[in-house]
């Protein structure tokens, strides 16, 4: 169990996503970055779809009302737990009393906290996921107490365990990421993928808007809404790309040039806005699922 | 007709027009596919079913078999026709109210504008945008209006609105730039409900006008 002592950043409840309600216009949410999300439940062996706190933008400070181990992963912050720094993708013990902070630093936009156990957090159509656009969940507050399920393990058994990440996700702001030509990527030109493009300010867990070069556009005919997804990239009217992320709308009306993979979404998710330059390559299906099940299986080894 | 949206999921195309023959395909290939080992959700669209697939379970193109053999059945199968659903609605009735400048840009009169826009029944071709929000359709032409230049920063909830040949309700309040001509008082999301919509794709939706004092 938790208290929370300060927060600056934006902090939610995520798990892994709210699934079968897009038909009534309700995103998916769940995390930024589904990787980084599997790896703190999975440091902490709890169930797969357990509850973390996800975190963004500042920092959080957390103090434990009881002994716990908690796990953080992600990109661009430092844990400091009482008098020690610990790296991110790590998990640590927490004495009652003692304050654990989570504090932005840089190189990522997402840290994911999880307890052993899972947070305790109330599921609103089949998930704990927040969608704040949508009256779903709340921000993290100064005062809230954070319950915990029971562990699978005696909490000694939990902690100090680590993660090479970087070996199955290689993290970078200057990545070049996979992309699946979308249905209507016959209408734009080659600019986009000879191109380099920055994230915006203008991101948040809806999407991320690209700065960089206008995207030509061949055919401008007006798309009727159709299916969108977390990873599809629009090109507005203007040209601007924008990367739909885990908050987008289930269905839009700009035109899709095409879909990153979602084994390079959670590299994009942690690319800083005026920091990141990215480069897009395109890629096709078969290598994308291949890449994809890799990635899931070794997620699904047990964690020493 | 088979197009992949990302490395799981696929947008099967049944046409390229907003057409209520093509919406109902649309609807019956939805229906098919509940149920179905390894699909994770389908969204259908106007024109469009996107189909969320488990890709550790199906490759693009067994999901593509798939669906084609559900195509073959959408023939021979009993059409799904979904509720009928009244709104009572106070036309005219908003802060922010567009329905004289629909009647003005139109060449008609507020009380034709409630007329046409309530003596229709409306499809839910879809549901999208925001929680709970319907794209019902079609418009009359006599009330085509085009989306607001610059969208307002909050539209009340309730609020009935139409933009080209659609009409629609706002769930919540939020940004939009559809123009409103009336407001209704029932309530199209609620995620605490254990029927957290109003509305479901497919249902048919009838407008009834309010006056004032019923309200």
């Amino acid at each position: 169990m938790l208290e929370v002592v300060d927060v600056s950043g934006m902090a939610t409840f995520q798990d892994a996503g709210r699934r079968g309600f897009q038909r009534y216009g309700v995103p998916v949410s769940g995390a930024m970055d589904w990787f980084a999300y599997r790896v703190a439940n999975r440091l902490l062996d709890n169930p797969q779809n357990s509850t973390v706190l996800e975190i963004g933008l500042g920092d959080v400070i957390l103090r434990a009302k009881r002994d716990c181990v908690l796990a953080a992963t992600g990109a661009g912050f430092e844990i400091q737990n009482y008098v020690w720094t610990f790296p991110l993708w790590t998990s640590f013990y927490v004495r009652a009393g003692w304050s654990v902070q989570i504090k932005k630093t840089s190189g990522g936009n997402w840290a994911y906290l999880s307890i052993a156990g899972g947070f305790e957090a109330p599921q609103i159509l089949g998930s704990t996921s927040a969608y704040l656009r949508g009256g779903i969940g709340n921000l993290l507050k100064v005062g809230d107490i954070l319950e915990n399920r029971k562990p699978t393990l005696e909490l000694a058994k939990l902690a100090a365990r680590n993660f090479s990440a970087h070996k199955l996700m290689p993290y970078s702001q200057t990545p070049t990421l996979a992309v699946i030509a979308g249905p209507q990527g016959a209408r734009f030109n080659n600019s986009f993928f000879e191109s380099e493009y920055a994230v915006s300010k203008s991101f948040d867990r809806m999407g991320y808007r690209l700065a960089g070069r206008a995207v030509e556009t061949l055919d401008k005919t007006e798309l009727i809404s159709e299916g969108m997804t977390m990873g599809s990239i629009q090109i507005t009217n203007q040209g601007q790309p924008m990367v739909m992320m885990a908050d987008a709308p289930p269905t839009g009306g700009y035109p899709k040039i095409g879909n990153l993979i979602a084994a390079d979404l959670p590299i994009l998710a942690q690319c800083e806005a005026g920091v990141s330059q990215l480069r897009f390559r395109e890629a096709q299906l078969e290598e994308a699922q291949a890449k994809y099940k890799a990635l899931v299986s070794e997620l699904a080894q047990p964690c020493k | 007709m088979f197009k992949p949206l990302g490395d799981s999921a696929m947008l099967v195309e049944l046409g390229a027009q907003i057409d209520p023959q093509v919406n109902r395909q649309v609807h019956a290939l939805d229906f098919l596919l509940q149920n179905v080992n390894g699909i994770i959700e389908t969204v259908p669209a106007y024109c469009t079913l996107t189909i969320y697939y488990d890709a550790l379970h199906f490759s693009f193109q067994q999901i593509k078999a798939v669906t084609e053999e559900k195509l073959q059945q959408i023939s021979e199968m009993k059409r799904e026709s979904g509720r009928r659903l009244e709104v009572p609605v106070r036309y005219g009735d908003a802060a922010n109210s567009d329905i004289g400048a629909v009647a003005l840009a139109n060449n008609i009169s507020i009380a034709e504008v409630i007329q046409i826009h309530s003596e229709k029944e409306y499809r839910v071709y879809l549901m999208g945008f925001m929680p709970g929000f319907p794209y019902l359709g079609i418009l009359d032409e006599r009330l085509q209006m085009p989306r607001l230049p610059t969208p307002r920063t909050s539209i009340r909830a309730g609020s009935v609105a139409i933009a080209g040949l659609q009409t629609g309700i706002y769930p919540f309040a939020s940004p939009g730039g559809w123009q409103i001509i009336g407001w209704t008082a029932l309530k199209l999301f609620d995620p605490n409900s254990p029927t957290p919509f109003l509305f479901a794709p497919n249902d048919t939706v009838k407008f009834i006008p309010l006056a004032d004092a019923d309200a």
